[in-house]
């Protein structure tokens, strides 16, 4: 026990004290929260900054006026000028850009926007939303109805779907479960990929470089193989665990980088931008979800997916040479179920409870990943209970038998052993 | 005393006998040659001294005691013929970590490293990385980590190769130096030139078999085939006669061997008796070189291999 954390301890600081460490540990996250807060950022910002649009209204659609609630866009109408004339002088006026109707259009027409650089889609956009709307309250004027009530006549309905507990204490919303679902899904599939396949790197490296008889001349193979996977597990463990003080650290200091912000997310009901209500609603929705129950689930189910994975890498890690090809050989079978596990996670974050997701998240090969695909749903005591235990189960299985295929594959060279081999020497004493 | 007794040893792998029915003993303190030709079963037997292969049947005896892995690996140093190092590591806390994973603490193992680094002029070396060495200094290197913990039974498996005649001297001094301060030592290789060198005592073995064990000096005394070394200015007539078949007639001296029934006296006489002066007279014993090749070819059906590598 004491050799296996001397290996542990060696194979985890190499790891960790490494600039690429560093790099993905502090980075991902950071670059996350940048997106994030350049998110707000624009959200907040977007409505400070007044755009000033001149119009030369040859054709006098809209009578000298249009009508604007929406206070980030303000139009001036000038007179006498024409759009070449005007071209020179509208930013000595002071105006962003400026809009041109000539005398002959109608309604159905392009109008046509100049600026010195391109105007932004959301500028565009805003504006056509603008001038349709006073164009429409026009016409309808003149048809003799009300704009306001025809309005309301055409109100669309739509839905958002909230998860509520049974006391109804609880609320969420299923785009942010199944966004969370999928995202720990991803995670942990890419998790046990990663830190699987260094676990294979790391054998075969101590076999081709010969290390492995010297030290296998004073630690059984198997305290080997064992502090190798599990120092390589405490890097993957480490990592998970900055990334979860990170985002909480970054939570918490929302509100002091941003105090407006948290200000219209307080009263996101009613008039507040679409950007700003959904990061209001996405904020509530995940501090609405089983946050400590979905950490500690992802921790046994990446604990027991990395413990078996690693363990069938570090076999094959050790049957195979440095050849690249042959490696490939061995390891496609072992992706497999983990790419299937994949798929089936795909499929199940979009139905939790069909029997195709039930199947996969009891199947110890694919239960990690499946599992935490429907992680934010209801799932049976059964169902948990089962899927752990077959996991636990098949880690000491594997570990069981892989740990004597290593034994024997760390210090073969040269030909590289049969299937046939392997489940032979996988059975022997 | 006997640090290591090894009796009927056996071991086999799924189609041939890597090793069949060993048996030999290595005094304490003694430099113990473990010769044969590539493929012989030294690797193996080695592996089952060192713990790492268990044999299928026969017993290990280690200080007279039945071998146990666990227990008795501290007190053996193995390097083993294909060694490494971990590349990217530093090569002070590479030491450090493989006297670690012997058993020792952490003081103990840092008080020992710096004694052997300095010893071996290697401390300039300890934040280098080992990629960064020759491959004379990583074989340096390796032979220091081998007896850091300071084993009472050393294991070499052909410490020379890719040495250079000063390091190789190095570590030959200090393998005597070992050997002096009691510790044994098991010299593997296949350089014969070498195992006279250094060794007392001698096991070869070929195809898993034992094919000789014993004092280095009684094995040749029992392979020497009458062969003597005359110092004289001879003629050809001179050396005409039927005692004895010249092998090597020189300038100044002749290579003959006596036919069996000749006794050393009769041939002097031979000499004495035609006026001839005789400068010298001595027995050629044979090289290890030749038995160790007499031996391995006459055994059936030889294997490719290589003496001198």
């Amino acid at each position: 026990m004491n050799k296996i954390s001397i290996i542990l301890s060696r194979e985890y600081f190499i790891r960790v004290k490494k600039k690429s460490f560093l790099l993905t540990t502090i980075g991902i996250p950071l670059i996350i929260m940048g997106f994030y807060a350049a998110i707000i950022y624009i959200s907040l910002s977007g409505s400070d900054e007044k755009q000033k649009i001149a119009v030369i209204d040859e054709a006098n659609l809209f009578g000298g006026k249009i009508d604007n609630h929406q206070s980030s866009i303000e139009f001036k109408f000038i007179k006498n000028e024409t759009a070449d004339s005007y071209i020179k002088k509208y930013k000595k006026d002071g105006y962003q850009s400026f809009l041109f109707i000539s005398k002959d259009s109608s309604i159905k027409d392009k109008f046509q926007l100049h600026s010195s650089s391109s105007a932004s889609l959301t500028t565009i956009e805003s504006i056509e939303s603008i001038i349709n709307k006073t164009l429409r309250a026009k016409q309808l004027l003149l048809k003799g109805v009300d704009p306001e009530e025809f309005d309301r006549m055409t109100q669309e309905a739509s839905i958002t779907n909230t998860i509520d507990s049974e006391d109804g204490s609880k609320k969420s919303f299923a785009e942010i479960s199944y966004a969370v679902s999928f995202g720990c899904g991803l995670l942990i599939y890419m998790m046990m990929v990663i830190y699987g396949t260094q676990v294979m790197r790391g054998v075969t490296e101590e076999k081709t470089n010969r290390i492995a008889e010297v030290i296998i001349s004073s630690v059984k193979p198997f305290e080997l193989m064992m502090g190798k996977i599990l120092g390589i597990g405490a890097v993957g463990l480490t990592q998970f665990a900055i990334w979860i003080v990170l985002m909480i650290l970054m939570q918490m200091s929302i509100p002091f980088i941003f105090p407006e912000f948290m200000h219209q997310v307080s009263n996101a009901s009613s008039s507040s931008s679409e950007n700003v209500t959904m990061l209001a609603n996405t904020i509530q929705g995940l501090s609405s979800l089983p946050l400590t129950k979905i950490a500690g689930s992802f921790l046994f189910y990446f604990l027991g997916g990395y413990l078996t994975y690693a363990s069938i890498f570090a076999a094959v890690g050790s049957v195979v040479s440095e050849d690249q090809q042959e490696a490939q050989q061995f390891v496609f079978p072992v992706l497999m179920p983990i790419i299937l596990g994949f798929v089936i996670m795909t499929k199940a974050v979009n139905d939790p409870n069909s029997s195709l997701a039930i199947f996969g998240s009891i199947f110890p090969l694919t239960s990690p990943i499946v599992m935490m695909g429907r992680t934010t749903y209801d799932i049976p005591f059964w169902q948990i209970a089962l899927s752990m235990l077959l996991l636990v189960a098949s880690f000491l299985f594997f570990t069981w038998i892989t740990g004597k295929i290593y034994r024997t594959g760390i210090l073969m060279y040269g030909k590289k052993p049969s299937w046939k081999e392997m489940i032979k020497w996988a059975f022997t004493k | 005393m006997n640090i290591l007794e090894l009796h009927s040893l056996k071991k086999d792998f799924s189609s041939q006998k890597a090793v069949d029915d060993i048996s030999f003993s290595i005094k304490k303190g003694s430099i113990f040659g473990l010769l044969g030709p590539n493929g012989a079963g030294k690797t193996t037997l080695l592996r089952m001294i060192t713990g790492i292969f268990h044999p299928d049947s026969g017993e290990i005896l280690f200080n007279g005691k039945k071998f146990h892995a666990i227990d008795d690996i501290i007190n053996i140093g193995y390097m083993p013929e294909e060694r490494g190092l971990y590349k990217k590591m530093k090569i002070g806390e590479h030491a450090i970590y493989l006297a670690r994973l012997k058993g020792m603490n952490k003081a103990d193992a840092m008080a020992s490293v710096k004694k052997w680094f300095v010893k071996f002029e290697m401390e300039s070396w300890w934040n280098k990385k080992v990629e960064d060495l020759s491959k004379g200094m990583s074989q340096k290197l390796q032979f220091v980590t081998t007896i850091l913990h300071n084993p009472s039974l050393i294991i070499l498996d052909e410490p020379f190769s890719g040495l250079d005649p000063v390091n190789a001297n190095i570590i030959k001094e200090e393998i005597f130096n070992l050997a002096n301060n009691g510790a044994t030592i098991i010299f593997s290789t296949h350089r014969m030139e070498q195992v006279e060198e250094i060794c007392t005592q001698i096991v070869l073995i070929n195809k898993g078999k034992k094919m000789l064990d014993g004092n280095i000096q009684d094995i040749k005394q029992d392979f020497k085939d009458n062969i003597f070394k005359i110092g004289a200015n001879l003629t050809p007539e001179q050396i005409m006669t039927p005692i004895f078949e010249v092998i090597k007639h020189e300038k100044d001296s002749v290579q003959i061997k006596l036919s069996k029934e000749t006794t050393n006296n009769e041939l002097l006489n031979y000499f004495i008796q035609q006026q001839i002066n005789i400068e010298s007279f001595n027995e050629v014993l044979p090289s290890l070189n030749d038995i160790f090749i007499k031996l391995v070819e006459n055994s059936t059906a030889t294997r490719k291999f290589n003496i001198t590598h």
